[in-house]
């Protein structure tokens, strides 16, 4: 057994495909249609074989209060490694993203929270400094 | 409990001590970061529950403001609580003969 899936809750598969293509610089691995919606996922260039990301719609009536506790406090959903959270930051914010922290040496890892535009908080970290 | 007696209860806490530094080294901060920053950098064993009970506290005491940002609700510090206790306890104790005091 092996995890092949992660999934995000997307409001919009259309605005969270560009999102997490365009802006993020993921790429679009299956796109199939699902009834009113599609089996959509994207993998990262530099592992195109490996975990792929659901984005998966989030019209259930139990998402959107859960979606909108998270945060409101500014709880992540995810999580992605990247090598250098300060750099990924400076490029990220110059292509409008929005921030709720910075860039933050938290002990072991350096992490900073986006906001995904699809009404997600995600975070990025790297291991040691920023 | 009212001016400084609060603030004096709200700083009796070690945790609650480490909430106002950190708010003071970044303002504007979720819950979510001030308990990645306890638990991280200090060390601590807190719940989000624990967290958010002293925050309330903080508030309470006016030390911390909460503001909602789009949909974020975020902490500030809030420094005339500390001030007013630096002026009414503090300054006149550690200099008696301070021409500035009130």
């Amino acid at each position: 057994m092996r995890i092949n899936l992660a999934s995000v809750f997307v409001d919009d598969q259309v605005k969270a495909l560009a999102f997490y293509t365009d802006v993020l610089g993921f790429e679009k691995k299956t796109d199939l249609p699902a009834g009113e919606a599609r089996w959509l996922t994207v993998v990262s260039p530099e592992d195109p074989d490996g975990v792929e990301l659901v984005l998966e719609p989030d019209g259930h009536p139990a998402v959107g209060p859960f979606k909108r506790a998270l945060i409101a406090d500014g709880i992540p959903f995810t999580s992605f490694a990247v090598t250098d959270v300060s750099a990924e930051h400076a490029r990220l914010a110059a292509a409008g993203v929005e921030f709720t922290q910075p860039p933050t040496v938290m002990g072991p890892v350096t992490t900073a929270i986006f906001d995904d535009t699809c009404g997600n908080l995600i975070q990025i970290a790297s291991m040691a400094s920023a | 409990m009212d001016g400084v007696d609060a603030v004096f209860r709200a700083i009796s806490d070690p945790t609650r001590r480490i909430l106002v530094e950190e708010l003071a080294e970044r303002d504007g901060q979720t819950l979510f970061e001030l308990c990645v920053r306890l638990i991280s950098r200090h060390g601590l064993d807190v719940s989000r529950q624990a967290v958010a009970k002293h925050l309330d506290v903080l508030e309470g005491a006016g030390l911390v403001r909460v503001r909602r940002e789009g949909r974020y609700r975020l902490h500030t510090l809030d420094r005339a609580p500390l001030r007013a206790a630096w002026d009414e306890w503090f300054r006149p104790l550690v200099q008696p003969d301070d021409p500035n005091k009130e």
